[in-house]
């Protein structure tokens, strides 16, 4: 590798025009640091479009602090895991960027290996009844945030608080239901790292017995003898195939397939048995299926599905249609499971005693931490922000109310430590009885910010700064963001303009040509059309409906690991994800040879 | 027809060595288990037979060899001298003639050739003990086209029985002439498209779950020779799916066995040689031969030009891979330490990054 090729330092980014004094934004231990040039320079600095795929509000940074906040806790101080600590944080120009922190010192690895293993081995060992506490406390958090309130100020006290001899008012219970809700958003983030990386670190082992016995084995191979089945990563979109089939079953398919608003189309299937029938079981299907973000909810203007029932009524139809022309919308899960089996006898008998000893091990160990590799964002990313974001949206309602803000969305205007201050200032103005004092200030300060974020969303991010190591070493950093020696090389020359092709990581096999549709977003999904290439900025699994209508899909950050590989395997859809620049490079219209095997993406001559 | 003399590859009895001679048989075995060798056919040994009982000469023959000497190579010399005035002239049995020309006929046909070019060899048919010491003691004849030709060349390998060489050969080893029979295999020439040599296991990092062919256009002399870069294709045995296909630079090509190296035109050097479909299927042959062998194979192949697609695949040779056969790789993971350790050392090893773009080790 070339000693003097590296990106842009973190101090030379360029602010993108209108989008001047974005820094006052964030809290200012997330802003690069020219105290700290040093460490930043030499160190390289990814954009993290996995958990960001857009510039984030001001509000939205929470998200960059939670994730490295529970990342850091349970690698670095929990489990000790020997060669890595946390993953160091910025934003710049609204975009997230990480640098792995790793142990070089050969003692301090030892000490770290004796302390990781006494921890890490408890919980491997009692891996399935840890794993059932894991949901409950995740579930309990999720229940707390749901029962906190937000209501609007009276003009007098409830009566109660003299009669019950409170001595205190509701007021307090805005602020201390805010700080409740921030402190459930970080502890939910602690949890989401209690079992993450173990669960890597046992597959990881599994991964690396595979590349040793066959070292030309596809990754793809090794994922496919690991993956759970009746995972509930597929629930979601398994429910839309059952009210799909249901549908059909009722006669209702003419209904389901008009693409009518979802609002419409519910009106109109309550006028009779059959169409009230199938929104009864649309009913028991949203409560918790469709807490559902199209992506995985780090921004609050995502959607879920329950937000916007025209998502999975999409979806449903295209279901629908399906059924109609005669295919079989079910997962091919006997075949799914038969594959599997024969992958797992075909390597196997190639073995010698004693590794097939070890295969067989490491085999089962690698599918007892699955099921909460290809779960957990179910309960993070998609119950438990949900919750949150639900929350944030009535406490923006409670300051419309207050008159403090002119729109419930403005309230991400401002970072969590800002609202602090605002609801202090809401609560104590009203406790008063005066105007709140930053009324005037914030409005003109949220129209600002308005401008500045419209700026930095037009924005494309630059893949990385600082200076690439020579080799990136971190298994898991390289597991969960696909972020590789290679693929820095790529961004590299891509900077400089000198690559031709796209490459990244072969997600899911197979071969194909066809025709790309560019999409930033999930509200654009409907302009997806049957037998064309997705390419997206992120593979979010929950773009259900997409994967039975696309053939293949081309991502710009990923891993192996990352939800959505594992659903385009499932589906035998052919993936390339963490190419860095397709949605930049590529064209709506354009035709590609999309090769899953090899993570190639060939720009063929000629548009459609 | 029904046939007395001669017999196609997938003929049950082909397997019977008495009847056919072991190169034959060896060829039918391959058949019945689906190995795609070069079409042809074997007149038996019966033939030979008939043919030495019709000469009339046969009892003087016996006993003309009956009195040979070891390492009497003058004698030897005049025995083959007056055998060979006894049978130059005498014709091959007209049924067996006939049988030939109607199976020469049809292997023609069916290369979409009239008068294809074959190859004549002996298959000669005695006890294990004696044939092994046989080996390369009969002729071969290469690119024999045209009905005459056949024949002649079949009433060629019934002399060579009894050419001074072999004769010597036999007395020298105390064996009994009279105990060798004669079957005669014909058998397309390969006109290859495109040859090379497989591996059903990665010769580079003797992983057992590869299947790696190298080719080029024409015979496979020139990927054998390494007189050019060839295409290499690598499929994986369990996922039967093509894994790296990298296309080679293929600048000339040995397109008939009898002439040197022609140029390839410019525009084909960068061509693969193979398609997907011939690729999987040559995987395919590869994982047969392994599996009936029991061992990594080392194999030759050609794609036939003349033959259909679909049957165009035409395994030349094989032998037992010898280089990483035998290795014992050392596990992963030690095998005395605890699972902890080996995930301890999974995450903390910077080897072998988890997405494994493009098979990259590092040191």
């Amino acid at each position: 590798m070339n000693e003097t090729a590296r990106f842009d330092y973190l101090s030379e980014a360029k602010t993108p025009a209108g989008a001047e004094g974005w820094e006052r934004m964030y809290p200012y231990f997330l802003l690069p640091n020219k105290d700290l040039r040093t460490h930043e320079d030499s160190h390289l600095w990814f954009t993290d479009t996995i958990h960001w795929s857009r510039g984030c509000h001001p509000f939205d940074s929470i998200g960059a602090e939670a994730v490295y906040l529970g990342a850091g806790q349970n690698s670095a101080r929990i489990y000790a895991i020997p060669t890595s600590l946390g993953l160091d944080v910025r934003i710049v120009n609204g975009y997230v960027y990480i640098s792995p922190n790793p142990v070089v010192d050969p003692a301090e690895i030892q000490e770290r290996l004796e302390h990781f293993t006494v921890r890490a081995s408890y919980y491997y060992e009692n891996w399935e009844e840890l794993y059932e506490r894991w949901k409950l406390k995740i579930g309990s958090v999720v229940d707390a945030m749901n029962a906190l309130s937000f209501d609007p100020l009276p003009k007098f006290e409830p009566v109660e608080a003299v009669f019950e001899a409170r001595g205190r008012s509701v007021s307090w219970k805005i602020i201390e239901n805010y700080h409740k809700l921030i402190d459930s958003f970080f502890l939910v983030w602690q949890h989401h790292f209690e079992f993450i990386n173990l669960g890597y670190g046992g597959f990881l082992t599994f991964f690396q017995f595979c590349k040793n016995a066959f070292p030309s084995i596809s990754d793809q191979a090794i994922s496919r003898m690991v993956a759970g089945i009746d995972v509930l990563a597929f629930r979601p979109d398994e429910e839309l195939r059952r009210l799909a089939l249901l549908g059909h079953e009722l006669g209702l398919g003419a209904e389901l397939t008009a693409r009518r608003p979802a609002a419409q189309t519910q009106e109109r299937l309550a006028v009779n048995e059959a169409g009230r029938r199938w929104l009864d079981e649309l009913e028991r299907s949203k409560d918790p299926w469709f807490n559902y973000f199209a992506e995985y909810g780090f921004t609050h203007d995502q959607e879920t599905w329950r937000d916007n029932l025209d998502l999975p009524f999409n979806g449903i139809a295209r279901y629908v249609e399906m059924i109609e022309r005669g295919e079989d919308i079910q997962r091919p899960v006997d075949r799914i499971r038969q594959e599997r089996d024969d992958l797992v006898t075909g390597y196997r008998r190639l073995l010698g005693d004693i590794e097939a000893k070890q295969f067989d091990e490491l085999l089962a160990l690698a599918r007892r931490v699955f099921p909460h590799i290809e779960e957990h964002n179910i309960f993070v990313e998609h119950w438990a922000h949900s919750a949150f974001w639900t929350k944030m949206k009535e406490l923006g309602d409670f300051l419309v109310a207050s008159g403090f803000l002119a729109a419930r969305d403005d309230i991400f205007y401002l970072n969590r430590f800002e609202l602090d201050q605002v609801l202090f200032d809401v609560v104590e103005s009203w406790a008063i009885g005066v105007e709140p004092r930053g009324t005037a200030r914030w409005r003109r300060e949220i129209e600002q910010r308005r401008d500045i974020m419209r700026a930095l969303q037009a924005a494309t991010p630059q893949p990385a700064f600082g200076t690439p190591p020579a080799e990136v070493t971190d298994p898991l950093a390289v597991m969960n963001y696909g972020v590789t020696t290679e693929l820095v090389q790529e961004w590299l020359h891509g900077a400089s303009g000198e690559s031709t092709g796209l490459s990244g990581i072969p997600a899911s096999p197979g071969v194909v040509e066809g025709v790309v549709r560019v999409l930033r977003s999930e509200h654009d999904l409907d302009r997806l059309q049957e037998g064309e290439i997705l390419v997206a900025p992120i593979t979010a699994p929950s773009w259900g409906s997409a994967f039975s209508v696309a053939k293949g899909v081309i991502t710009d950050v990923g891993g192996m690991m990352c939800h959505a590989a594992i659903v385009c395997r499932e589906y035998g859809l052919p993936a390339v994800v963490g190419t860095g620049f397709a949605t930049t490079r590529l064209k709506t219209g354009q035709r590609v040879r999309l090769d899953g095997d090899s993570g190639v993406v060939e720009l063929l001559g000629g548009e459609a | 027809m029904t046939y007395q003399f001669t017999l196609g590859f997938d003929d049950p009895s082909c397997r019977q060595t008495d009847l056919v001679g072991g190169k034959a048989a060896g060829l039918a075995e391959m058949t019945s288990r689906g190995v795609p060798v070069a079409p042809g056919f074997v007149v038996t040994t019966a033939a030979f037979r008939e043919f030495l009982d019709a000469t009339g000469r046969a009892g003087e023959i016996s006993e003309l060899l009956g009195r040979l000497e070891r390492y009497d190579l003058d004698a030897a010399s005049l025995a083959a001298e007056r055998i060979h005035s006894w049978l130059a002239d005498a014709a091959l049995p007209e049924v067996a003639r006939r049988e030939i020309e109607a199976r020469y006929v049809e292997l023609s046909a069916a290369a979409g050739t009239p008068g294809v070019s074959v190859a004549i060899r002996s298959s000669a048919s005695a006890e294990d003990s004696v044939l092994s010491s046989f080996a390369g003691e009969f002729e071969t004849w290469v690119d024999v086209a045209g009905l005459d030709d056949v024949l002649a060349h079949v009433h060629k390998c019934y002399l060579s029985m009894f050419a001074p060489r072999v004769l010597s050969y036999v007395l020298d080893r105390g064996l009994d002439h009279g105990v060798i029979d004669m079957a005669v295999v014909v058998q397309k020439t390969v006109r290859a498209r495109a040859a090379g040599v497989m591996f059903t296991l990665d010769p580079v990092h003797g992983d057992r779950s590869q299947v790696v062919i190298e080719a080029n256009w024409g015979l496979g002399l020139s990927v054998v020779g390494g007189e050019v870069i060839p295409d290499r294709y690598t499929v994986d045995k369990v996922t039967r799916q093509e894994r790296q296909r990298v296309v080679g630079s293929k600048r000339l090509a040995y397109l008939r066995g009898d002439r040197g190296p022609v140029e390839v035109p410019e525009d084909r050097r960068q061509v693969a040689c193979l398609s997907p479909a011939e690729v999987l299927a040559l995987a395919d042959l590869g994982m047969r031969l392994e599996e009936l062998q029991g061992k990594p194979q080392d194999i030759e192949f050609a794609v036939d030009e003349e033959l259909p697609e679909g049957g165009n695949l035409v395994l030349l040779q094989c032998r037992p891979e010898t280089v990483w056969s035998g290795r014992q790789r050392p596990a992963a993971f030690d095998a005395g330490s605890s699972m902890m350790s080996w995930i301890a050392g999974a995450i903390s090893a910077p080897s072998r990054g988890a997405s494994g773009v493009g098979g990259h080790h590092h040191g």
